[in-house]
């Protein structure tokens, strides 16, 4: 198990210096961040030059790049062109989005598993037939329809939450656009433990679990559930990197000022330092999620524990 | 008698129209017997053990008519509760596949412990020592370090010990072992079904034993019925079934045994396949296949089972000439 954490740990290495160096090119490398700076009127050249060499832009491209992971490593993001350093911003938005991402795995693992194992559970009832309808709407409809028509009814007509988050974000406010953001994944979670726990119903050892003359809870919870959970875990803990990233639409929607708004800003400023920063923290996000998930994995199925 | 089966009937629903997997069938074990129950795949006798044992897929398995005597108790009246009670305490089942009948995910101690602590209220501790117990008394090397293992870490024939090991748990008066010997090795087959034999004479259990292998019945049964399109067609002891056969098909099952003193010659099998069990043929289900069909054996009413001798019966028109030949 040790050996395994230390070789998963070091595949993490080229994954984490080809995520950031292709993210890192296409930020400073296509389009001049410069220039963008000063709009439709061109920079004064000497100020343009001063800019550069701040930024360390009159380098060749793999030197800019050693130089920004050096300055990354020793904990300094850069500022900002509007002056703010960028470990301010983070400091700001990652514990938002880091709440409205709890939010929606709560409602992912709670609704999402119950509604799946019910589901699975009894297939082909009307029950089922309704959720897995439901699912398939949710899942077509983007979630900037769903986002905005829920702020519109419960926000604006209904009057039951705010429809634009204050820049504390408060947990109960949080319910709300937490759900939004869950709401794919959610289905996506129903609809794999469903097949997953069907699957499962049918296999030899609920059978010997049936024989064993065990209580009907018993068998569904500690061998059934056990045994259909793995894919979901898996699929879960993939989601809560998409989760901390993909939330640009719903932050938009309901106004909160977490990670997906400050990259939405940094892009459409070209405010390179914020978006390469950003992307950076998210790509390790998105590593050590994957370890923990690989992790998780193993501790649930013994056959890959000692594989 | 400790079971006692009459006139069992099973429907299965399925999108084609209703499948009769089990047609009357009746057979009884007493304590300390072993009966043997033969058929080819699809003859109702996995579905004919899981009624028996209550744990028939309902639905689309549907239990019509028939009664399941267990001391004397019909079982298809007892409520679910009760019958859950029944099970793994009073009686058990093996399994074919032993691999994926145990759950890869929990130790063969937990699962093996789980017995005592639903039905016995066993502490965690306790039941993990009725577990080593166990495993030692189904003779598995270094048991105390093995319990927990997970299934997947032991050798086929140490996984179907402990399928042994789990029916046996809780000393139950009747075993129902379906083919528990046919996933394995040849080699691993016979101290399996060794193993078996010895711990059903210990406890005096009654054993039901499902297989095809005409070669294992021979060692290990009192009683052989033989089932065919859902129904006994032969139920008898096990030296007069081996001697004198009294139904064409068991007949032909046993001339079907590949034998060392016919080297060369041709292997005798039963020509034709048993029947779709959606549209079973009238009369004698048997009678497409039969060598000795007659005009009779094709219409109904089926044969009945005849009294063919002490504790013998079957189920053809014309037991006389077959068992005379």
């Amino acid at each position: 198990m040790g050996r395994y954490v230390i070789r998963r740990l070091l595949q993490m290495i080229p994954v984490f210096i080809g995520a950031t160096f292709l993210i890192f090119v296409m930020v400073y490398a296509l389009g001049d961040p410069v220039s963008a700076l000063f709009g439709d009127r061109g920079p004064d050249p000497a100020t343009a030059k001063a800019l550069r060499e701040e930024f360390n832009l009159d380098h060749p491209l793999w030197q800019q790049y050693l130089l920004y992971m050096g300055k990354i490593f020793s904990g300094d993001f850069g500022t900002a062109f509007n002056g703010q350093p960028v470990t301010e911003l983070m400091e700001r938005a990652f514990p938002i989005s880091f709440r409205l991402a709890l939010v929606a795995l709560t409602f992912e693992i709670v609704l999402g598993i119950v509604l799946g194992v019910v589901t699975g559970l009894r297939r082909g009832r009307s029950l089922d037939t309704t959720v897995l309808i439901l699912t398939l709407v949710v899942i077509a409809v983007p979630t900037f329809v769903l986002g905005t028509t829920g702020q519109f009814f419960l926000g604006v007509e209904a009057g039951w939450i705010d429809p634009a988050v204050s820049p504390d974000a408060r947990l109960d406010e949080l319910i709300v656009p937490g759900l939004i953001l869950a709401l794919v994944s959610l289905a996506y979670v129903t609809r794999l433990t469903r097949t997953s726990v069907a699957e499962n119903t049918r296999a030899d050892y609920i059978r010997t679990a049936i024989a064993k003359g065990l209580p009907r809870r018993r068998v569904t919870v500690r061998h059934l559930l056990r045994n259909s959970l793995i894919p979901v875990v898996t699929y879960l803990g993939a989601d809560i990197g998409t989760l901390m990233a993909g939330a640009i639409v719903t932050e938009r929607i309901f106004n909160i000022q977490g990670v997906g708004y400050q990259l939405y800003q940094g892009i459409l400023r070209q405010n390179s330092p914020t978006v390469v920063g950003f992307v950076v923290v998210l790509v390790l996000i998105f590593l050590l999620a994957n370890l923990l998930v690989d992790l998780l994995y193993a501790v649930l199925d013994p056959r890959i524990r000692y594989a | 008698m400790l079971l006692d089966v009459q006139d069992l009937h099973v429907d299965f629903r399925t999108r084609d129209g209703v499948v009769n997997a089990v047609n009357g069938a009746g057979f009884s074990v007493d304590e300390g017997e072993t009966l043997a129950v033969l058929g080819e795949s699809g003859s109702g006798k996995s579905v004919t053990a899981q009624a028996v044992m209550g744990i028939l897929d309902t639905p689309p398995g549907r239990i019509t008519h028939g009664r399941v005597l267990f001391r004397g108790r019909d079982l298809l009246t007892l409520g679910r509760e009760e019958r859950r009670r029944i099970r793994g305490e009073r009686m058990a089942m093996i399994f074919q596949d032993a691999l994926s009948s145990l759950n890869p995910v929990l130790s063969v101690g937990y699962q093996l412990g789980e017995m005592f602590r639903v039905h016995r209220d066993a502490s965690r501790k306790e039941a993990k020592a009725r577990a080593v117990e166990l495993m030692d008394r189904v003779r598995i090397p270094a048991a105390r370090e093995r319990v927990n293992d997970y299934p997947h870490q032991f050798s086929g024939g140490m996984r179907q010990r402990i399928m042994i090991a789990m029916a046996l748990a809780l000393e139950p008066e009747l075993v129902i072992a379906d083919e528990p010997t046919t996933a394995l090795d040849v080699t691993v087959q016979a101290q399996v079904m060794d193993l078996l034999a010895e711990l059903q004479r210990e406890y005096r259990m009654g054993l039901i034993l499902i297989t095809h292998d005409l070669g294992v019945v021979a060692d290990v049964a009192d009683k052989i019925a033989v089932m065919y399109a859902g129904r006994i067609v032969e139920h008898a002891p096990v030296h007069d079934v081996y001697k004198r056969p009294a139904h064409p098909y068991t007949k032909g099952l046993l001339e079907s045994i590949p034998r060392l003193d016919h080297k060369g010659g041709e292997l005798l099998a039963i020509k034709g396949l048993p029947p779709n069990l959606l549209h079973v043929p009238a009369g004698c289900p048997f009678h497409p296949r039969c060598p000795q069909v007659r005009e009779v054996c094709r219409h109904d009413p089926r044969p009945p089972l005849y009294e063919v001798g002490e504790g013998r019966s079957s189920a053809c028109h014309f037991w006389k000439e077959t068992i005379g030949e």
